[in-house]
């Protein structure tokens, strides 16, 4: 029979006290013992992104990290992204710009993003490509999520004049240069 | 207009299937054939499981007829007495613990006595390799117009080509899965899935209960490019097997390489071209052969090879043309519906063919389109007569402009000459796509879509069909609240439920904005004629649906429509002619790339993807759809490669089948063009499938600019550039 280890975890500010199988993952219990659905799974093998966390900051592939060994260290998921009623910029600049198609990839883009906008909150496109190449989209083509990390990099660095072109929202003679 | 769908996916909230919490329920898995063809011999439970704490169920646990209904009554639900392919499904299995019931697959093997497989599509069987009818072929289409031999036995110049293009798998994020429950005498199955009706359809059918003891959800879906559209059927009927055995809910989710190796993918085709030109390039006549690989049973291939060979001729004017194909079985997992639906795979022929005859001729394969493309009150290979108003010739001069292809081409010459290890290249398609069903199918389709008035004078739309990704939500929300003057907020849109909703057919063929949308804004008209004033709109039309329900209290205001075909078309099933479709939307593409000659590495630098697409309703969902299928595309011409070990997909996983990252996408500069349809939504014609036709042609002709080989069989790999390398 599986055995239970019980342990604390502090996931979005929050401590929780947990029981769960030994073995079982970061992922397994976020969703299982604590009913964060929020962080998906594509692979449960470390190939999609789809479960990134951030764990003391860093993005951490759930799938791949042992439960057992969290506790003690800061776990954040997208569901603790939003602030009160606000939206989190990345959670914004998202919507705005139709970054989240079917959405599945998206709890995992936010964490990543989130941990480059803490590190680098003027990122170049292509800095922000090579953050976000773990995590997998097989709906958008990438183009709207880079867009909208670097707006969202804007209001978090409080440009007044961030945002996305006109054009990039709505389009023109050339529109949607990516990078 | 802000997108509707968007918020809870970006608070991690939306509860897609798996995310649906299970009390008390039990999670289903499956045991696969082992073997790609054979009668089975034995299923052997291993002594050291205790079964009894396991559901099982096998074929004679199904109630009603064990096929899963489709086109053709060959694929069982589970099988009985033979395999087909490798994975296909044998035994159910279900348990309290997630972890016990994939154990347990492990623990029961199926023993096969094998029969010799049928694994090259593209060769003729032997007789001990027939399976289905006499020849193995699924179904045979032959398009004719004119008289193509005594044109090709005139044309001062026929130029031959053959083509081939392989297995896609869809890699949608979220992996199919599903949840079945009873509901007193309905049996209720929720999950990820794109066609409401198919299901419900093959529930009936497999567990052959009425059409009201029957309830198919669709829940919040992670992707699905056409994934989703038939292999559902077979799942729903797994997971309700289960459950009604069980007496309790059951899951089944799929994990990646289970999904990878035993769903659907895009059919692999083989296309050989013969075409008659003059010496200015006039196309005099087209011949076209088509074989897909249609993989163990029938399912979707004769429809997918339908479209496929619509067409195959491009959007190219010609007066004598054949298109003579066949989707052929081999006993590997069955191909099935990748949005494009088989136009991809016979453009990406038909347009390297243009290459290939502008390079025969010396000619500019730019010019050679130019003349060729189809002008107003020309035909299609169909004899579909095109008057659409739209400019072909200016879709494809603003791709160039937009790419400076010219420019590029002098640019790369000098680059090339300058580089000792890297070469440029520039590639061009022109191509098209018919939205929705084939004339036929929209009529035997016969969608219904209804609106309902709520008593606080809001309005629910009520359709079957899906959001995916690509934004149905918001365009219906849209289209609603535009036809009755309302606020999006005033808009309310019905979860695809068949016991609320009418069957408006599947969310395929880029038909749900054209077509369904037609039906809501029709719909829309007969809700308000109900209320006695055709032009009540916007703050009028809220109070007077308040006033109604005052009024007939217990009463329903609502309005519904059916599809009727556009007046004056026409289509013929037997003889293939006609209007094939509604409405074509029209395309072109320009590709630039950089091979590195020593890795043989092809980069995309550059894409330029403009389309006429009658109007565009929403240009944030629609400039996405077009960067997503562009992506799609050119991971299908580049990288994706299915590997094949006895009909079974063996590099199921994610990191040996690989798919474009952020790492690899190129810019992407899209653009419309506008000619409004006179029959789709605000004058919109389908979008959701063109953007995947034109970049693998694209893409195999800039790299036959940078590197001088003749790429004819994608995906283009390194190892691939360097078979031509080699073969030059
Ligand atoms: S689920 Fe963890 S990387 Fe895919
Ligand atoms: S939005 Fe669907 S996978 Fe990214």
């Amino acid at each position: 029979m599986d055995r239970y280890t019980t342990a604390t975890l502090r996931v979005n500010g929050q401590d929780l006290q947990v029981v769960f199988p030994t073995h079982h993952t970061l992922l397994e219990v976020l969703r299982e013992e604590c009913g964060l659905t929020g962080t998906k799974h594509g692979c449960e093998l470390g190939e999609c992104g789809t479960c990134t966390v951030l764990v003391d900051g860093e993005p951490v592939l759930s799938c791949l990290a042992l439960t057992a060994e969290m506790e003690g260290r800061s776990i954040e998921t997208v569901e603790g992204l939003q602030d009160g009623n606000e939206l989190h910029p990345l959670q914004a600049a998202f919507a705005d710009l139709g970054a989240a198609q079917c959405g599945y990839c998206t709890p995992g883009m936010l964490m990543t993003a989130t941990a480059l906008l803490a590190e680098n909150d003027d990122p170049s496109a292509d800095e922000i490509r090579t953050a976000l190449a773990g995590n997998l989209c097989r709906c958008t083509g990438y183009h709207k999520i880079i867009e909208a990390v670097e707006w969202a990099a804007g209001v978090v660095r409080g440009d007044a004049g961030a945002g996305p072109a006109r054009e990039v929202l709505f389009g023109s003679s050339v529109p949607g240069e990516g990078s | 207009m802000e997108r509707r769908e968007g918020i809870s996916k970006l608070l991690g909230r939306e509860l897609y299937i798996d995310d649906v919490p299970m009390d008390r329920g039990l999670w289903g898995a499956t045991v696969r054939s082992p073997s790609p063809r054979g009668r089975i011999r034995e299923v052997r439970f291993s002594p050291d499981v205790n079964w009894d704490e396991f559901v099982v169920v096998d074929h004679r646990d199904i109630p009603g007829e064990n096929h899963v209904w489709l086109i053709e009554s060959d694929q069982p639900v589970l099988a009985a007495d033979s395999v087909r392919h490798v994975h296909e499904p044998v035994v159910l299995l279900a348990h309290h613990s997630r972890e016990m019931v994939h154990r347990a697959v492990r623990s029961v093997e199926v023993i096969v006595d094998p029969a010799p497989p049928v694994l090259d599509f593209r060769l003729p069987p032997g007789a001990d390799g027939i399976q289905h009818g006499t020849d193995n072929v699924f179904s045979h289409i032959v398009i004719r117009k004119g008289d193509v031999d005594a044109a090709l036995a005139d044309a001062p110049v026929v130029i031959e080509g053959t083509y081939e293009t392989g297995a896609q798998e869809h890699v949608y994020l979220e992996n199919q899965g599903m949840v079945a429950w009873i509901d007193g005498d309905v049996v209720v199955v929720k999950g990820s899935l794109q066609c409401p009706y198919y299901v419900h359809a093959a529930l009936t059918h497999g567990l052959g209960r009425a059409e009201d003891r029957v309830r198919v959800i669709q829940s919040p879906t992670g992707g699905g490019f056409g994934g989703k559209e038939e292999y559902p059927s077979v799942l729903a009927l797994h997971v309700a097997l289960l459950a009604l055995k069980a007496g309790a809910p059951v899951k089944m989710i799929y994990d990646r390489p289970e999904d990878m190796a035993a769903t659907t993918k895009r059919h692999p085709a083989w296309i050989r071209h013969r075409t008659g030109v003059d010496l200015d390039g006039r196309l005099l006549a087209q011949a076209v052969e088509v074989v897909f690989d249609g993989g163990a049973y029938v399912t979707l291939s004769p429809v997918v090879l339908s479209r496929g060979l619509i067409h195959a001729g491009g959007p190219y004017a010609c007066d004598n043309v054949r298109i003579d194909g066949r989707a052929v079985l081999t006993n590997s997992v069955p191909f099935g519906a990748f949005r494009g639906f088989g136009a991809p795979q016979t453009i990406f022929a038909v347009e390297r063919q243009m290459d290939k005859i502008a390079e025969e001729l010396g000619m500019d394969p730019v010019e050679l389109r130019r003349m060729n493309l189809i002008r107003e009150g020309q035909s299609t290979a169909t004899g579909q007569i095109i008057r659409d108003g739209a400019d072909r010739l200016e879709v494809l001069d603003r791709a160039l402009d937009l790419s400076a292809y010219r420019e590029k081409q002098e640019e790369h010459a000098r680059f090339n000459a300058a580089h000792e290890d890297l070469r440029r290249g520039v590639g061009l398609s022109t191509y098209f796509h018919g939205a929705g069903f084939t004339g036929g199918g929209e009529v035997h389709l016969s969608s219904v879509a209804k609106v309902e008035a709520r008593p606080d004078g809001r309005i629910e739309v009520l359709t079957s069909n899906i959001e995916m990704g690509q934004g149905t939500l918001t365009i219906f929300t849209q289209i609603a609240s535009e036809s009755l003057g309302l606020e999006p907020d005033d808009v309310v849109i019905a979860e695809a439920d068949t016991f609320r909703v009418p069957n408006s057919g599947p969310t395929v063929a880029s038909r749900t904005v054209m077509v369904v949308g037609r039906l809501i804004e029709k719909a829309c008209a007969d809700l308000v004629a109900k209320l006695g004033d055709s032009d009540l709109r916007g703050p009028d039309l809220k109070q007077a649906i308040v006033d109604w329900y005052r009024k007939h209290s217990g009463g329903v205001l609502d309005g519904a429509a059916r599809y009727e075909p556009p007046p004056g078309t026409s289509w013929d099933e037997d003889s293939y002619r006609g209007d094939a479709y509604g409405a074509f939307a029209w395309g072109a593409c320009v590709v630039e790339v950089e091979v590195d000659l020593r890795t043989l590495g092809t980069r995309v630098l550059d894409v330029v993807a403009v389309q006429e697409v009658g109007k565009v309703l929403n240009e944030l969902l629609a400039r996405g759809q077009i960067q997503g299928g562009v992506v799609q595309a050119i991971g299908w011409a580049l990288m994706e490669e299915c590997v094949w070990s006895d009909g079974a997909m063996v590099n199921n996983q994610l990191t040996n089948y690989m798919i474009p990252t952020s790492d690899d996408v190129p810019p992407i500069r899209v653009d419309f063009l506008e000619a409004p349809y006179a029959h789709g939504t605000g004058g919109a014609k389908g979008i959701g499938e063109l953007p995947v036709d034109g970049p693998a042609p694209a893409v195999a002709a800039a790299i036959e600019a940078a590197t001088g080989t003749h790429p004819r069989v994608i995906p283009v790999t390194p190892e691939r550039l360097m078979e031509l390398y080699d073969g030059a």
